[in-house]
């Protein structure tokens, strides 16, 4: 059983190599845009501790902003 | 019609979004896995080398119906100068990029056990070459252009302009004599050439590529909305 399914009737080189390179398409591709949003979160957090009180308390004021912020604490 | 769909607005669900899509793709790609690899029978003709069907037809499915968006998109944003047609448009350019990749490279892989060559110049795999050239260039408009109203307008017309292509594409093996075979599937018709034990097997896969270019979609646009919200904190 195994082995007919690694075999594919002698086209098992042609059928996982293009299952193979699609699983590794998505896994670059996933991982290359998790680590854009996780660079830009850091961004975002870094200049909004660099605020002072008064600009941080009128950023706070943006749902959206919160909203990052609270996302970035579970980074 | 469109403040609901503000950003600030939908940012708190595209933002918790990612994760439930991701566990909803792993179990949808584990079950077309299995169906498409494991169950579902081989052809009389072309043997188990048709399961490469399972992966390179879902890819050309949605590389087209991402370009197709992305036209779209394109129009309402030059109609309703609507910034955030813009955003979710350029959101969804990589995936489609992606999947148009793969189903160049799979059909590559096809072809030599089926035609006997990895490439032919007929009208389908051109036209879907001219399709990824056309991404290739929506993206790299983005990253070109500093200027974010010119990148808007650059890329838009690239977009409407590559759209041109997508029925090229779509009608390809009926206009001309190529070594695709004509479409076996009719969204808008119930009779397919396909039998119910490959065409469940090919509707699982299709869902779970779809579910994965929403997971890049919903990651890729909480990343540009961030970053328009980190050019607003430069402001303050």
């Amino acid at each position: 059983m195994i082995n007919e399914i690694i075999s594919m009737n002698g086209y098992g080189a042609y059928v996982w190599s293009a299952f193979l390179f699609t699983l590794i398409s998505f896994t670059a591709l996933y991982f290359v845009t998790k680590l854009q949003l996780l660079k830009e979160q850091k961004r975002f957090a870094s200049k909004f501790g660099s605020l002072n009180v008064e600009k941080a308390r009128a950023a706070r004021s943006q749902n959206i902003n919160r909203e990052i912020l609270s996302n970035t604490s579970n980074i | 019609m469109f403040k609901s769909f503000e950003p600030n607005k939908i940012f708190v669900i595209t933002s918790k979004a990612p994760k439930y899509v991701l566990f909803l793709f792993i179990v949808v790609l584990t079950i077309g896995l299995t169906e498409a690899l494991v169950l579902s029978p081989e052809d009389y003709k072309q043997s188990d080398v048709v399961r490469i069907m399972y992966v390179h037809v879902p890819a050309a499915w949605i590389s087209l119906g991402i370009f197709s968006s992305l036209a779209l998109l394109s129009i309402g944003s030059f109609t309703f100068k609507n910034k955030n047609f813009a955003l979710i448009a350029k959101s969804l350019a990589p995936s489609g990029l992606v999947f148009n990749i793969i189903a160049l490279v799979t059909g590559s892989i096809w072809g030599k056990p089926t035609w006997g060559t990895w490439w032919a110049w007929d009208a389908r795999i051109t036209s879907m070459l001219i399709l990824a050239l056309f991404y290739v260039m929506y993206l790299l408009a983005w990253r070109i252009y500093d200027d974010k109203e010119k990148a808007v307008k650059v890329t838009s017309l690239i977009a409407i302009l590559g759209a041109i292509n997508v029925p090229i594409i779509k009608f390809s093996v009926d206009w001309w004599n190529t070594l695709h075979q004509p479409a076996s599937i009719n969204i808008l018709s119930i009779n397919t050439a396909i039998h119910s034990s490959m065409l469940i097997p090919l509707a699982i896969m299709t869902a779970a590529f779809a579910l994965f270019s929403l997971l890049i979609f919903l990651m890729k646009y909480n990343t540009e909305l961030i970053k328009v919200k980190n050019k607003g904190l430069d402001r303050l």
